[in-house]
């Protein structure tokens, strides 16, 4: 079972609420880009290069590496920085939050989603498919919006950010209409 | 120290991410149809008990202004997100809750992460060519909030602004006891 929603907002709340106090506001979407970024920085050595005339020490031949006076530059440079560790333990969270969960912790976990299985069937494969399109254009969107869930909705709402409201609209009103739609019985 | 405080903040968030069902595609998709509301009862409540302690601690001088980073608010904001809007009704992921559901061992959050390397990889290689278009032009004065803040042009400028913040968040909370959780 899931916690209550008094429950769960609360430990939500704390958590967005800890992070900014100790450090900054959480967000999620900018470390698909690093990660991208030290793949490609393995596969060509020149992708990120040191450079002492950068802001922060750091160009790429990428635009939006460079941009900023190379931040995500640096980032790609300096793997084990804030921001990237802390979105890659959100993957021991989700493993110890699913583990220590009564009554489910030690139940297998349904691979295909019941709204999935209703609507396409039992195909490993089709869920497979649909999770990449979605995931290729939850990336993008969140690129071009500059931030996502995380970073935009709640970071955002949280500081009463003009962007952060309007990124929830804009999100809420294409998202609702599209699961009622794609996902009807 | 850095590091310790991201392992450590990192692993709490995942961990009630996981918890309060958002790591679900069911939870997420349920939402979204308008069948299952908890999750976004809990939404509310969250971002309302963090919106509000933010703003009182703020006031009462105990949390640091200086932490606060505000996004800046420009056309590709709407279109970015009525695009992420789209992508996570689909998939039953977002970026964050995708991450950790990975971490609960679910083989379609591993493809949307994939997906999402690569919409983010062409989103790069495109930046150049965006990033003189429309989609960049800043609105609001760009990095605007409600409220006054430290860091922000605020469209409430009186000094006491804070407050409505503090009445937003528990309007918010207000919010999420009042929603019911199936309205369809």
């Amino acid at each position: 079972m899931y916690w209550n929603w008094l429950k769960g907002g609360s430990a939500l709340g704390i958590a967005f609420l800890l992070a900014v106090v100790l450090v900054k506001p959480i967000g999620v979407s900018t470390q698909f880009v690093i990660l991208d970024g030290i793949i490609g920085d393995t596969v060509n050595d020149s992708l990120v290069v040191k450079d002492q005339q950068a802001k922060k020490g750091y160009s790429s031949s990428n635009a939006y590496l460079n941009k900023s006076g190379g931040k995500y530059a640096k980032s790609v440079a300096h793997p084990l920085n804030y921001s990237f560790i802390f979105v890659a333990s959100m993957i021991l969270g989700g493993l110890l939050g699913r583990m220590f969960q009564p009554g489910t912790g030690s139940v297998k976990i349904k691979q295909i989603p019941e709204v999935h299985q209703r609507r396409f069937g039992n195909s490993p494969v089709a869920r497979a498919l649909i999770a990449f399109i979605g995931g290729f254009i939850v990336l993008w969107g969140a690129r071009l919006a500059g931030g996502c869930t995380s970073g935009h909705m709640m970071s955002g709402m949280m500081q009463t950010s003009i962007s952060g409201y309007l990124f929830a609209v804009a999100a809420f009103t294409v998202a609702v209409p599209t699961a009622i739609l794609i996902y009807k019985k | 120290m850095d590091i310790l405080l991201a392992v450590i903040l990192g692993t709490m968030f995942g961990f009630v991410l996981q918890r309060i069902g958002a790591g679900d595609p069911d939870k997420i998709i349920g939402m979204l149809r308008l069948t299952d509301l908890h999750l976004m009862r809990t939404i509310f409540a969250g971002i309302g008990i963090s919106s509000a302690l933010l703003f009182q601690g703020m006031q009462a001088g105990v949390i640091d202004p200086g932490h606060l980073s505000v996004k800046t608010m420009y056309t590709g904001v709407i279109f970015g997100g009525m695009l992420l809007g789209f992508g996570w009704a689909l998939s039953g992921f977002c970026p964050g809750t995708g991450v950790v559901a990975l971490g609960t061992g679910r083989l379609d959050a591993l493809f949307f992460i994939l997906g999402g390397l690569g919409g983010a990889a062409v989103y790069m290689l495109m930046y150049g060519s965006l990033k003189s278009t429309f989609l960049m032009q800043k609105l609001f004065g760009g990095k605007a909030t409600l409220v006054v803040t430290a860091k922000s042009t605020p469209l409430l400028d009186m000094s006491w602004s804070p407050w409505i913040a503090v009445g937003i968040g528990i309007l918010m909370l207000i919010i999420a006891r009042l929603l019911p959780e199936k309205i369809r």
